[in-house]
């Protein structure tokens, strides 16, 4: 298992690297000079020449990055042109907000899709699966900024049980605040991962193992929950992990139409100011997070099922 | 005689099919008795399995029972609540499944497993471990308590059947019912678990109900047979009488299509021309008849009764009745 995780993370730790490298030499490959889309039309030729040396872009393009590689190392994104502050502690200061709001719809949606899943197969053509079938499918119609308008409107404005915009302040101010994005971005995973356990633990269901337990008189509650639900949940973890980069899009409509500040509020502003550091390190933080997330999902994978854990 | 364990009395038993009822088995009888090894041989499709999770009461949703008893010591399985069957399986009756590739839980760890089919016991975890290592031991498998901690996929083929076993006799049942245990196996390993089956049996002094279409297997292990056709049966008795004096046509194909039967150098392996009638629509008279060839004008009639031919020797033909030999 040890092994399995070291060799898992070396991957990762692979993967981003080709990643951050074509990032970073498609951004320079975009026609434009940054030096004046940061400066400006007005900017003196001296103080143009003063910035082209400090992000080192009169080098070649192969020590270019070596020293973002460089830099990275040392935890340095490089300096807003505008706060002069450094990109890292930007980032960094938005990245929690977002975490929250990811791992929050996820919790949510994953337990609500698993338990609903697991129900509607244990209890298959009843009435209550075909209920569970037509919610889900609408759920998983529903796009993230519809339910959040919608949400907004109903639950904010009208019903006004939950605040409408920003990120509050303490735990519980917080927890308030995420209630609405995370439902909005959630709802559709509900249906989904529903989906996605009904027909995974039927199949389980119907595989021999099942017959064994239960011809030994094992409870049939223990049966699904633990002899089923255990090997129905492995495609489901894998589909969360990868389904990571969809939510942090969806994080993005979330971030802006309840105004709650995070990575997708600050890619969107920076793009929008034209602001490259700042993009480029969100976007580095979002492909982090990404390749962190896949990675954690294969080996919580493998901690589930002994099988996968020889098959690296 | 000893007294009988299991008795199937005149089960009959139909799926529900869009088509409409599959007539999957009809007026089933035969039983089993105390410490007794009874064989079921029959093709693919005449009812076997569908007898067995019968017996086990773990039918498809589809399955619908119409007439018959299954009385295991006297009590009709088939009347009793859920709570109380489930309070039988794994406890008086074991089954040991077909494949042994698919039969174990593959996120489980082994000791796990075989942990959790003691859920009856009070035994503490450690016992119950070291119960289960014994087990493990007893059916052959090496450094038994290092393997608890393994995982199915770990084990071999054999292996993985010799841990059924193991499993299915830890609870010292009355009666273990042995699904075509070796059919996925091949012929050396085949062998070494019949062996293994017939020494535990003589240890644990249960009763097995072993299902197969292999009538080398059957004849070796086996008391006594029941032989099965498209959800009926056509023939039972002990081994030997089967065996060296079929009284029904199906037996005699049967015992001449099994390849270690067959002693010169054929160069078409024997079979049994035709196919076996569709049991959603039967029709009457003897269900062997379009596959036999000694069918006379009765056979389309009629449909031939299960008769006690000779001590405990049944048939359903009407070729051992008075009038055949005229």
């Amino acid at each position: 298992m040890l092994l399995y995780a070291i060799r898992r993370f070396g991957l990762a730790l692979l993967i981003l690297i080709v990643a951050v490298t074509v990032m970073f030499l498609m951004i320079r490959a975009v026609p434009g000079d940054p030096v004046q889309i940061m400066l400006g039309p007005r900017a003196t030729p001296e103080l143009q020449a003063r910035l082209t040396a400090e992000l080192a872009l009169d080098q070649p393009i192969w020590k270019q990055l070596l020293i973002f590689y460089g830099n990275l190392m040392q935890g340095d994104l490089g300096i807003d042109v505008f706060s002069g502050r450094s990109v890292t502690a930007i980032v960094f200061e938005q990245l929690p907000h977002t975490l929250w709001l990811i791992l929050g719809s996820i919790a949510w949606s994953a337990t609500l899709g698993i338990a609903l899943g697991a129900y509607a197969a244990a209890h298959p053509n009843t009435l209550i699966d075909r209920i569970t079938a037509a919610i889900s499918v609408s759920f998983v119609a529903a796009p993230a900024f519809v339910v959040a308008l919608l949400s907004l409107l109903i639950f904010a404005v009208n019903l006004q049980w939950f605040p409408a915009i920003g990120a509050g302040e303490g735990f519980w101010g917080r927890l308030d605040h995420l209630v609405l994005p995370a439902f909005a971005i959630g709802l559709s995973w509900v249906g989904y991962i529903a989906r996605l356990v009904r027909a995974s633990m039927l199949e389980v269901m119907g595989e021999s193992h099942i017959r064994t337990a239960r011809a030994f008189g094992i409870h049939e509650r223990r049966v699904v929950m633990v002899y089923a639900l255990r090997i129905a949940i492995l495609p489901v973890v894998t589909v969360i992990g990868v389904g990571m980069g969809f939510l942090l899009s969806s994080a993005v409509f979330a971030e802006i139409v309840f105004a709650r500040p995070g990575l997708g509020k600050l890619v969107i502003d920076s793009i929008t100011t034209r602001n490259y550091p700042i993009v480029m390190g969100s976007v580095l933080i979002s492909t982090g997070l990404f390749v962190v997330s896949t990675a954690l999902a294969d080996l919580i994978n493998a901690w589930l099922d002994p099988r996968a854990r020889t098959a690296a | 005689m000893t007294e009988s364990l299991l008795e199937i009395d005149r089960l009959s038993v139909d799926y529900e099919t869009a088509r409409g009822d599959l007539k999957a088995l009809r007026d089933i009888s035969f039983d089993v008795r105390k410490g007794e090894i009874v064989g079921i041989v029959g093709e693919s499709g005449c009812g076997k399995s569908t007898l067995i999770s019968s017996i086990l009461r773990l039918t498809a949703p589809n399955t619908r029972f119409r007439q018959g008893a299954v009385r295991f010591k006297g009590e009709d399985l088939l009347q009793l609540p859920e709570r109380k069957m489930r309070n039988l399986r794994g406890a008086d009756i074991s089954i040991v499944f077909q494949d042994p590739m698919q039969t174990h839980n593959p996120v489980l760890s082994i000791g796990q497993q075989m942990l959790d089919i003691q859920h009856r016991s009070k035994a503490s975890k450690a016992e119950k471990r070291a119960r289960a290592a014994q087990m493990l031991g007893a059916v052959g498998i090496p450094d038994p308590e290092a393997r608890l901690a393994q995982f199915p996929h770990e084990f071999s083929g054999g292996m993985r059947q010799r841990i059924a076993i193991a499993m299915a006799l830890m609870s010292e049942p009355d009666l273990l019912i042995a699904d075509e245990p070796t059919t996925a196996l091949d012929a050396t390993l085949e062998v070494q678990i019949i062996e293994r089956l017939q020494e535990l049996q003589q240890e644990f002094n249960c009763a097995i109900l072993f299902i197969s279409h292999h009538l080398g297997v059957i004849a070796e292990l086996c008391d006594r047979v029941v032989v099965m056709y498209a959800g009926a049966v056509v023939e039972s008795g002990e081994v030997r009488e089967i065996f060296h004096d079929p009284k029904h046509p199906y037996t005699r194909r049967l015992i001449d299509c099994d390849p270690g039967h067959i002693k010169e150098r054929a160069r078409v392996l024997p079979t049994i021309p035709g196919e076996v009638p569709d049991l959603a629509n039967l029709p009457g008279g003897c269900i062997f008849r379009d596959r036999c060839d000694q069918a006379m004008p009765r056979c389309t009639a009629e449909v031939p009764p299960l008769d006690q031919l000779k001590n405990g020797h049944h048939a359903a033909c009407w070729l051992n009745h008075k009038e055949a030999a005229e």
